[in-house]
Parts: structure tokens; C-alpha cells; sequence
């Protein structure tokens, strides 16, 4: 019996069991932020200790730098944090991407970008989205700040084997679905608490056919389907993406690049569950309540509490109705909005900007919405404003801001007023998420927020955009 | 570094409704703009216990005067659902929780709990149910939860095997819920294994 790509990322790293029974994994590349690590660096201090392998550690800022005026927070609590990652980082001797190195952005668009996410490698970091890395097979998740002092002071953490279930994607996409709507799919199906205890293997032509940049919005989002790490096979096009990268070393590329490849599932692999989803049936999904799982197509009504299975689904369509301010069995579709949010570690790479541009010129953001476009990384912005795209956006009235975390956990000025309904391209609509407790979030792809912009409400961007294929002439 | 053993816990519980209680809930984001976790508290569940235009306090539970005092939380399923920030568990510690009953936890904050020693154990619907039912027609009734013996009991008279995974209740028991002893004596173990990686 052969082993899956998880199977061979755990054995490579084990160091030992411990007294509890839980193993000691080794973690080869650790990525840290400003949120969670300055309790670990000062719980580092406190006990004496200090980074035991400083070059396997790599940090950015993301979650509370503005979007406008990036390196002057207003805020004095944001300016401190930052103030502290930057003498955490020089006392240590770790990696800083600072915001003058030109390649700062968010933690999970800045690790790919640099190379330093590669396959058949363990990546910690104290961010729950760190499963996004999982798109190059890394076994990729977020730890607490306790774990990321352990992980500072040892290179290790204490960990409990996962269950690794498979979900099959096959067939042909509907034109004007993406990534994000088949991981809003999947987690609709299988429910946010679905992954409890399980990593998922994504697996099927679905998932092959997509670029590493799709594959990290699909992985992105496993922890919104309550796996703790998600992740694709390598194969060709994971080594032609990091081929050449800064933290790539190209002495002899080609044997790194066969033992990435060695990584991936054996044919004979042995799963704990294997779920098959037919790409056909999905269609646009965007969520209508305060959990990821509350989603429909866009084709769909609102869900109805008078026809749940249960009183416990009853009470929870309820309160995600009297929340969200939506009425039981009325169309998604058309709902107003107040704003839209197209970027975050989910969509916030070039992609995702590119294809939302080939569709909106000559379009114009409705009035009164406030629609924003905030590029993952300041490479990204960069690459986004070498293709002209800033300026697509300008003229169809989104405003074009700096990289960082943005709204979609207003940790930094951007944030929902009110109760504001947004349109977002982020990963989680809980209560309050978005920064104001009343706010409203509505998740969906980039392509469908940009079309909701435009609209002034929900909207099916098959129909704006026209992206239905035209029917055969007879 | 001898750690507590954390073998029971006995104390008063306030049961908070709901399925898929996220961080985000537990404590809001913009409280996290702190260099350490002090005076974290105040703010578990900041925005379900103030209504966020007036600013008067809810009718939430921690919100009930009979409830002062709780030491367990009463919970649905997929507690602690969403972010790894160890900001949750570390607000609801600070707020005065020492445990957690619930139906289901997600995994990262079930793992950042139990390293704070705030075990946090599973047990059926209807059974957090009927001790939901006990605490609120008498807020004075007492519950235990027996890790050695796995039960919860209570002053009421319940009697429920407890569900947690072996390698916490372990580590809470035996009091090694802190790895950070163990991590760091395997240093020659590390050294191997850190040899044996390419990408190292």
C-alpha cells in the first residue's frame, strides 16, 4: 500500500513521539506576522531562550498596515506592533519582508511568491489561512502563539496525526466559475466542521487544470471547511512556478525538482475518506448567512428555517437571517450592496486582478457603493501597475490601494460602517468579521464582486459579463 | 518547570447558545492590536455582550448576574471555529473560564486551550443540554469534570463519560500541557532530522 503526499511529509519530519503520545514534528519553514508572534517572542525572553534555526523563520506585516499610506498607521496600538516585529526580527537575526523592501504583502502571497513555499516541506505559521501554502503539497497550518514560541525555540511543535481525506473533483467547469466557487462548493457540501480532524488532498482533472494561483484559493480556504491544512499534488506546473525564485536554489534544480515530485500521492495510496464531486453541478456560490457553509448559487433562494432537516439547522438559519437582514426564500440575487472588497489571502494575486479587468472596462461601479481592490503583495501591485490594470480599476471606479490584509479582518482602517452589506472576495463571513458588529459579508469570487460593484447589488456576472459560451451555430 | 496537574475541575457554568461560535465572536479583531495578552478579558465576546450602538449591555449570559462567577462554558458544536489567534482562548482564560463542555471544538483552538491548561472536553447534545437546563433553573448548581475518571458530573445529580482526546488528557493529567520542556531536551533528535531535510 502506497502513501499519500501527507503520509510522506509527516515521516520526513518526525523527530520522536512524546510522553503524551503526540509527536514532535520538525517545521522546516516558519512564517510570522505581527499579530500573533510578539507574545511568543516575549515568552521566548521570559524563559531565556532563543531562535534556534533564525533562517527558517521569515516575517512580513500585513494585518494591520493601511491600505492608503501604507507605512504611516495612524493608529499608535498598529505602529507598536509593527515597532515590535521589526526588534523581534533584528534581535533574532530573522528575515524581515518590511514595507520599504518592496516585498511585502500578506504572509501567504509573500511565501510563494519568494520561493520560500515548496513541496514536501511543513509550514507553520500563527495564521489559520496558512493552508493556502498547501497548493505546492506542503503540509501547510496555522498554530497558536504558544506554538509559534516552541516552534522559535526548537524548529518543532507537538502534533497529533491528521486523517487525509481525498475529494475528487472531476469534469468540466460551467464558464464564469472559479477556484472560489468550487471551495465554496466543497465547503457547503461537506460543512464547516467537516474537516475536523482531517487534512484534505485535493485530487481530480478540476484541480489539475488550475494554475498554482487557483490552487491557493482552493487550499486557502480548507480551514473554512474545518481542516486544519489542504493541499494539491506537485507536478510540472509547481516547478515551473518556482523555478527561479529568490529563496529557489537552482544548483542542480533538476534533482530538487524530482524530489518535490517524489512527494506526491502514491497511486496506491491509502485515504481515510474519499468524497467525488462532479465540477459540472457547481455553479457561482455565494454565502448568505454568518458561517462559510451558508452558501448557495447564485441561482438559488435564501434558505428557508421552515424547511430544515433540524431544530439545531432551524435556529441557525434563523440567526444567520436575522443577522444578514435577508428574508427566508427570496433570491440572493439582487440584494443591494454598500460595498465590495476584491482582494486578501484568498484572491489577492495577480490573477485574480487580471481576469477581473478583462471584464469590467467600460463598466462603472454603481453609485453609492464603495468598492475597494487591494493587491496581496507589494509585488503584486507592482506587476498589477506594469499591466495597466491599476488604472482599469480607477476608471471603472474602484479605488486602488496598497498590499495588506485589508477588510477582510479590519485589523487596519478598513473597515464596515454600520450594518453595510459587502461583496467580498475573503474567506469568512462571521459576524462582525469585517470590522463594524453589524457588518455584512457575502462571500463570492472575485469576478462575481466585481459584478456586484457594477451592479449595485448581487449579481449573476454570467449575465454582466456575458461569460456564458455562446451557443453552437447550427 | 513543574506544571499543574490538571486531573478535575469543579465549578459553577453558564451555558452560551449557538453553533459554529468563531474567534472572530469570541474576541473581535481589533482587540488584538496588543504586544502581549494582558487584560484580554474584558473583551471575550465584546460585541454579542454590548449592543454596538448604544453600548448598553445585552441580554447575553455572561451578561446575567446569576451567572457571575462561572468557571465552565457550556457550548454547541465547532466551538472556536475560524482564526488560529490564541487571543480566543487567552480572553476566555483571562475572563475567568477554567474549561470548556461543548459538542465539538475546531482543532487549533482545542490545541491553543489545552497548552493554557483549559481543558476543553465533549460531550452529547443532550447531555450539555440537560446541563444547561440544571445551571439555569439553579446557577448555583456545581460541575465537575473528572478527567481521570473521563466523567462530568453534577451537583444535580449528572453522571456523563466525557470525550478528549487521550494525548491531552494526558498531557493535562500528568501535567505536561506545556511541551516546551520536552521540544527542547530532544535537541540531538532535531539536529538529525533537521540534517536529513534538503530545504533545511
Amino acid at each position: 500500500m502506497g502513501k499519500s503526499l501527507y503520509q510522506k511529509v509527516w515521516d520526513a519530519h518526525a523527530v520522536g513521539k512524546l510522553a503524551d503520545g503526540r509527536t514532535q514534528l520538525f517545521i522546516g519553514t516558519h512564517l510570522i506576522h505581527e499579530v500573533t508572534s510578539p507574545q511568543a517572542f516575549g515568552m521566548l525572553r521570559d524563559l531565556g531562550l532563543t531562535v534556534k534555526y533564525p533562517k527558517r523563520t521569515f516575517a512580513t506585516v500585513d494585518h494591520i498596515v493601511p491600505t492608503e499610506n501604507q507605512d504611516q498607521p495612524v493608529d499608535p496600538l498598529a505602529a507598536e506592533m509593527m515597532a515590535a516585529l521589526r526588534s523581534n526580527c533584528d534581535d533574532f537575526g530573522v528575515t524581515y519582508f518590511d514595507l520599504k523592501s518592496g516585498k511585502q504583502g500578506i504572509v501567504h502571497v509573500v511565501g510563494p511568491e519568494q520561493g520560500i513555499t515548496q513541496p514536501g516541506t511543513t509550514i507553520a505559521c500563527g495564521d489559520s489561512h496558512t493552508a493556502t501554502h498547501g497548493a505546492f503539497g506542503a503540509i501547510a497550518f496555522g498554530i497558536g502563539t504558544t506554538q509559534v514560541r516552541d516552534v522559535l525555540a526548537t524548529q518543532t511543535m507537538a502534533m497529533e496525526a491528521l486523517k487525509v481525506r481525498r475529494i475528487e473533483v472531476n469534469g468540466k467547469l460551467r464558464a464564469g466559475v472559479y477556484a472560489k466557487d468550487v471551495i465554496l462548493h466543497i465547503i457547503r457540501l461537506l460543512g464547516a466542521k467537516g474537516g475536523i480532524g482531517y487534512c484534505y488532498e485535493y485530487a481530480g482533472n478540476v484541480f489539475d487544470e488550475m494554475s498554482m494561483e487557483e490552487r491557493m484559493t482552493v487550499c486557502n480556504m480548507s480551514i473554512e471547511g474545518g481542516a486544519r491544512c489542504g493541499y494539491v499534488n506537485p507536478d510540472a506546473k509547481t516547478v515551473a512556478y518556482l523555478r527561479g525564485r529568490p529563496y529557489v536554489d537552482m544548483n542542480d534544480f533538476d534533482a530538487t525538482a524530482a524530489r518535490w515530485l517524489s512527494f506526491a500521492s502514491d497511486a496506491d495510496a491509502r485515504f481515510d475518506d474519499i468524497v467525488k464531486i462532479d465540477a459540472g453541478e457547481i455553479e457561482p456560490t455565494v454565502t448568505w448567512g454568518i458561517s462559510p457553509d451558508q452558501g448557495i448559487a447564485i441561482s438559488e433562494n435564501i434558505p428557508d428555517p421552515a424547511q430544515a432537516a433540524t431544530p439545531g439547522e432551524k435556529a441557525s438559519i434563523d440567526e444567520a437571517l436575522a443577522y444578514m437582514k435577508l428574508a427566508a426564500g427570496t433570491p440572493i440575487k439582487g440584494v443591494k450592496i454598500d460595498v465590495a472588497f476584491i482582494g486578501s489571502c484568498t484572491n489577492g494575486r495577480l490573477s485574480d486582478f487580471r481576469e477581473v479587468a478583462k471584464y469590467i472596462r467600460g463598466h462603472q461601479v454603481a453609485a453609492g457603493v464603495k468598492a475597494i481592490v487591494v493587491p496581496g503583495s507589494q509585488i503584486v501591485a507592482h506587476q498589477c501597475e506594469q499591466e495597466g490594470l491599476d488604472k482599469i480599476f480607477s476608471a471603472a471606479g474602484f479605488e486602488w490601494r496598497g498590499a495588506g490584509c485589508s477588510m477582510c479582518l479590519a485589523m487596519n482602517p478598513d473597515k464596515l460602517v454600520g450594518d453595510q452589506l459587502c461583496a467580498s472576495s475573503s474567506n469568512r463571513n462571521f459576524k462582525g468579521r469585517q470590522g463594524s458588529p453589524t457588518g455584512r459579508t457575502v462571500l463570492m469570487s472575485p469576478v462575481m464582486v466585481a459584478a456586484a460593484a457594477i451592479t449595485g447589488s448581487i449579481a449573476d456576472a454570467r449575465e454582466l459579463f456575458e461569460l456564458e459560451p455562446q451557443a453552437a451555430v447550427a | 518547570m513543574a506544571l499543574e496537574k490538571v486531573t478535575s475541575l469543579t465549578g459553577r457554568a453558564v451555558f452560551v447558545p449557538g453553533a459554529d461560535i468563531d474567534t472572530d465572536r469570541i474576541i473581535p479583531a481589533r482587540f488584538m492590536k496588543c504586544v502581549t495578552f494582558d487584560g484580554l478579558g474584558e473583551f471575550a465576546f465584546y460585541d454579542v455582550r454590548f449592543d454596538p450602538t448604544t453600548g448598553e449591555k445585552t441580554g447575553h449570559p455572561l451578561n446575567d448576574p446569576r451567572f457571575d462567577g462561572a468557571t465552565i462554558l457550556l457550548a454547541g458544536v465547532n466551538f472556536g471555529c475560524g482564526s488560529s489567534r490564541e487571543h480566543a482562548p487567552q480572553s476566555l482564560s483571562k475572563y475567568g473560564f477554567r474549561a470548556v463542555i461543548a459538542q465539538s471544538f475546531a482543532e487549533i483552538f482545542f490545541g491553543n486551550s489545552t497548552t493554557l491548561a483549559m481543558p476543553c472536553v465533549t460531550l452529547e447534545a443532550d447531555e450539555i443540554d440537560q446541563l444547561r437546563q440544571a445551571v439555569e433553573a439553579d446557577p448555583a448548581v456545581q460541575i465537575t469534570i473528572d478527567l481521570v475518571g473521563k466523567r462530568v458530573r453534577s451537583s444535580a445529580g449528572h453522571d456523563f463519560p466525557l470525550s478528549i482526546p487521550e494525548s491531552a488528557r494526558d498531557a493535562l493529567v500528568a501535567g505536561r500541557w506545556d511541551p516546551i520542556q520536552e521540544l527542547l531536551d530532544r535537541e540531538a533528535d532535531i539536529a538529525v532530522r533537521a540534517k536529513a531535510l534538503h530545504y533545511v
